[in-house]
């Protein structure tokens, strides 16, 4: 089941690779596809029973290269599931942004779907091989899409996207070996390494491996100083691209840190857990900080993703801060990593959402000038509500995902490190980043390039009110989903303070 | 005697196969040489037949042990053979009607034979012959070829080749006085009891013979202008199959030597010189045909790098051949590229390709994203392999400098690639455009690009039961 969910997307791409496709039939398979896949992912989750620490649901296993022991290996969890999901959910809104492409859009529906299967791929997979293998062809697909689909500079900007990325992904690979060599018997198995730890107790070896991995995720995430490649990638890309590149493939960095470093390095992890959370404080401060600065919308939103990632940092190292060991302080280190899982699912959902209100924008004038409009509030009203909606989420407003997320970094975070307090400035900075955004974009005279600006069609604002939808959905009754995050939390947790 | 004849039936087959050629060759009207290539194609598929019945009968030597016919001379030749009929492909699209047509393919399977005794030698004596055999014909395709380029690509090639062939001969004599025997299993016992200068110099001399065959620093001055002076089919030859013997042979030879630190370390010296300096010298490239030949002088470092772990650990002999093997069609997918479109020299010429001929760049793109080790590729499952297998081998700093290397080579692989991807610009003159379309692209040039590009996925995928063979 798990695996038809992975490689649904790509026989489908495929298929319409096929010579006598047309672009209506690509586009409309493109929605198909998956709605079909968000119909799967909703019957997984239903059927979904939290399998015990070390565990995975929907598992499957099969040789793949037995002479290095990696293998055929996904499954999920209370780590992957919700991000599959949100996988999902949000290439279901991009295809359905995508239906008025009117550039190559049987190729742009190939490359999304193949896309898709790396992103879900990434996700399930249980074999450090494997996962290296969709995060390599994510970064190709990415690539592929900012190259051919993008505006501005975006040959220069995929080039810096791919270049970077992909150093990170050797230190990453490095890392990896460094794991299979030190395991004995030597295997890229994730559930064999959680389990027993090889680094364990190897003092600076794990501390340097771990450092290798670290880099190949930070660059992903990205996390200051290794984020240079996100804004012009951001800039550049076309909507729908930023939207996954954002609200789905920087949670692979992240992901990484809960799913391969935090299990498999225990106690190089609370080594490095001060570096994390200092990390994470300037990540918060210093991507609030320039998006305040920035005159461009697009750039301003990749940001504000550099300080959504922070609270997912902080909130990870915190939980490697052992304390004194009581119970409290193990309570308050579940509840961090847990925000931080949260924190992943609602930011891509949120900046899904203002990405692809950013790429609404673009399409009535390839502006992306914040000076540029003015008065959208009375020219497109709803256009309006959908981008002050999203905006409130982004900065954390009670009944919206993102408060769901912070309160449980902060409450988990600041138990155990009480200098987290400082990234609380992150949020006020963050409101004063998204008030001035609606300021000068929504309100004040019809001035400037608004005046000819017509209001959201259909098939803008239906998958734009989806994402926003669960957003709510999460922030009003976030139990179903925190239901399923909790207990994998709570072994994360547990891994750690091995 | 009778089973030594056997047990090299893949060598003698294309050896038999060469004299049928040349025989018929001198027969057959200039218009009618395409035949020649249908032999030589089934000489070569035959030899890929006898490789794999060779590959079931499990390990042996042949001629007193001088031959080795282990699983790893099982692959070498089955991807040899196999890349002789891509090759032979491409020719027959390439040089149809040359007045040398059939000389060519006689220079292919002789050359190719030569590759296949070097890598199955375990005797010096043998060793040097078989890099005559293998050297000699690859003189004779580079000065073959048409070009402009080519008279001064052969004598480039030939004056580094008589003199690596010349130090190799000294190196073979050296280690012989100091060891009294021409067979690889005298080295160990005979080069511990040796002066450490003397033996250090014959291995080195030797050694020197096996880096030009595989186009490695500091013996790769040639490859360069022979991949620009000649033909596309004699560069994908000389990129792609004397390397695989070369890189085979140094790891023989490693195997056999005293397990002495400092000849792992020479080896591994000479992979980390070879890997950064072919990846520097690519990324000023303009030209894509000099492009692929400094990509290729990289490639052998990585391949290098294998080579010197094989003391230390079990896995790097299965690593290195399937390293082989996906190199092999990976680099032939890129060349076959270039032989579909042979009139696009510089990169900038490139532009736009993606529209007009979207598989063929695909191909391009499974073949330089191959090259790079993108998953899931076969040269990634290799790449992959070689940083586990060097880092086990304790040489830690090698698999940090493959994976810096590899983000590095990246660069230059992408710019050929984005120019194809890139919208034809105003700057490209439209008149440029419609005359290459003119000259007719090679029409079975593009279909192999598509089949080895193909291959060198699958190959990726199915790596298991490929390690399985040689493990």
């Amino acid at each position: 089941m798990l695996s038809l969910l992975v490689f649904l997307p790509a026989v489908a791409a495929a298929l319409l690779l096929l010579p006598g496709v047309s672009d209506r039939w690509a586009r409309w398979c493109f929605v198909g596809v998956t709605a079909l896949e968000t119909a799967l992912v909703v019957a997984m989750w239903v059927g979904y029973e939290s399998p015990g620490s070390g565990e995975l649901a929907y598992a499957q296993q099969r040789p793949w290269i037995p002479g290095i022991g990696a293998s055929y290996h996904v499954g999920l969890d209370g780590l992957s599931l919700p991000l599959v999901a949100m996988t999902c959910v949000i290439f279901a809104a991009c295809a359905v942004f995508a239906l008025a492409e009117s550039s190559r859009p049987r190729q742009q529906a190939v490359l999304f779907l193949a896309l898709m299967t790396t992103c879900l791929g990434l996700f399930a997979a249980a074999d450090l091989v494997l996962f290296f293998v969709f995060f390599d062809l994510s970064i190709v697909g990415m690539y592929l899409s900012i190259n051919g689909w993008g505006h501005g500079e975006r040959r220069r900007s995929a080039l810096m996207f791919f270049l970077y990325t992909f150093l990170g992904s050797l230190a990453l690979l490095l890392g990896f070996v460094g794991l299979y060599v030190a395991s004995a018997p030597h295997t890229f198995d994730m559930v064999a390494l959680a389990a027993d730890p090889p680094l364990q107790g190897s003092g600076t070896t794990g501390v340097a491996v771990l450092g290798a991995v670290l880099l190949g995720l930070a660059v992903k995430t990205p996390t200051v100083p290794f984020h240079t490649w996100l804004p012009p990638a951001h800039t550049d890309a076309p909507a729908i691209g930023s939207a996954v590149l954002a609200g789905v493939m920087l949670k692979m960095g992240t992901y990484g840190f809960v799913r391969i470093a935090m299990p498999m390095f225990p106690d190089a992890w609370r080594d490095w857990a001060p570096v994390l959370i200092v990390v994470g404080i300037v990540s918060v401060l210093w991507g609030a900080l320039v998006a305040l600065a920035q005159t461009d919308l697009k750039r301003m939103i990749a940001y504000t993703s550099v300080n959504h990632m922070g609270y997912i940092l902080i909130g990870l190292g915190a939980a490697g801060l052992l304390g004194d060991g009581s119970a409290a302080t193990d309570e308050a280190r579940r509840t961090a990593i847990s925000g931080a899982v949260t924190q992943m699912v609602s930011h891509g959902l949120l900046t899904g959402a203002l990405f692809l209100l950013a790429g609404v924008v673009w399409a009535r004038h390839q502006d992306y000038g914040l000076d540029r409009y003015g008065g959208l509030a009375s020219k497109a009203p709803q256009f309006a509500t959908l981008f002050v909606l999203a905006a409130l989420g982004s900065l954390g407003l009670p009944g919206l995902s993102g408060f769901v997320a912070e309160l449980q970094i902060f409450a988990g975070g600041i138990a155990t490190a009480p200098v987290v307090a400082v990234a609380l400035l992150g949020i006020l900075l963050m409101t004063a980043v998204m008030l001035r955004a609606v300021q000068s974009l929504l309100t004040g005279p019809v001035d400037g390039l608004s005046s000819d600006f017509t209001d959201v069609r259909t098939r803008e604002w239906v998958p734009v009110a989806g994402l926003l939808a669960l957003s709510v959905l999460i922030g009003l009754a976030p139990s179903f989903l925190l239901d399923v995050i909790e207990p994998a939390a709570q072994s994360v947790a547990a891994l750690v303070g091995r | 005697m009778g089973a030594d004849v056997l047990a090299v039936l893949p060598e003698l087959t294309l050896l038999v196969g060469a004299v049928v050629c040349l025989l018929l060759g001198s027969w057959t009207p200039r218009g009618r040489q395409h035949r020649v290539g249908v032999v030589a194609a089934l000489a070569s598929l035959a030899g890929a037949g006898f490789a794999v019945v060779g590959l079931m009968d499990g390990p042996t030597s042949a001629f007193s042990g001088t031959i080795a016919i282990d699983e790893a001379t099982g692959v070498l030749r089955l991807v040899i053979t196999l890349a002789l009929l891509i090759l032979l492909v491409l020719a027959r699209g390439e040089i149809a009607h040359h007045p040398r047509e059939s000389e060519v393919y006689v220079l292919l399977l002789l050359g190719a034979d030569g590759v296949l005794l070097l890598g199955a030698a375990t005797d010096l004596a043998v060793l040097v012959v078989a890099f005559l055999l293998a050297s000699i014909p690859l003189y004779g395709l580079v000065g073959l070829s048409a070009g402009k380029a080519a008279p001064e690509a052969a004598l480039k090639t030939y004056l580094v080749g008589a003199l690596s062939g010349i130090l190799m001969m000294l190196g073979a004599s050296v280690l012989f006085g100091l060891i009294g025997s021409t067979a690889y299993s005298d080295l160990d016992g005979g080069l511990s009891s040796a002066p450490s200068a003397a033996a250090v110099a014959g291995v080195v001399l030797l050694l020197t013979g096996l880096l030009f065959k595989a186009g490695a620093v500091p013996a790769h001055f040639w490859v360069p202008d022979a991949v620009q002076g000649s033909w596309i089919t004699s560069a994908a030859f000389l990129t792609t199959v004397p390397k695989l013997g070369a890189v085979l042979a140094v790891a023989r030879l490693l195997d056999y030597l005293p397990s002495e630190n400092h000849w792992v370390l020479l080896v591994a010296g000479l992979a980390a010189v070879s890997m950064t300096v072919g990846n520097l010298a690519a990324l000023t490239q303009d030209d894509v045909r000099r492009l692929l030949a400094w990509s290729t002088i990289s490639q052998v470092g990585y391949l290098l790098a294998v080579a010197a772990s094989v003391t230390r650990t079990d896995q790097a002999l299965p690593t290195l051949m399937l390293f082989v093997a996906g190199y092999a069609v990976t680099n032939l997918a890129c060349f076959a590229v270039l032989a579909a479109e042979p009139d696009r020299l510089r990169i900038d010429q490139w532009r736009g390709l993606a529209r007009r001929r979207p598989v063929l760049v695909a191909s391009l793109g499974v073949g330089l994203l191959g090259l790079v080790g993108t998953p899931p590729t076969a040269v990634f499952v290799a790449k992959l392999l070689t940083i586990t297998v060097t880092w086990e081998a304790d040489l830690q700093w090698l698999a940090v400098l493959v994976a810096l290397n590899t983000v590095l080579s990246l660069a230059y692989y992408l710019r050929w690639l984005a120019a194809c991807l890139s919208s034809p610009d105003g700057a490209e003159p439209r008149g440029n455009d419609d005359s290459s379309a003119l000259t007719a692209p090679r029409t079975a040039a593009a279909p192999v690009a598509a089949v080895c590009a193909v291959a060198a996925v699958v190959l990726g995928v199915v790596a298991g039961p490929v390690l399985a063979l040689v493990g």
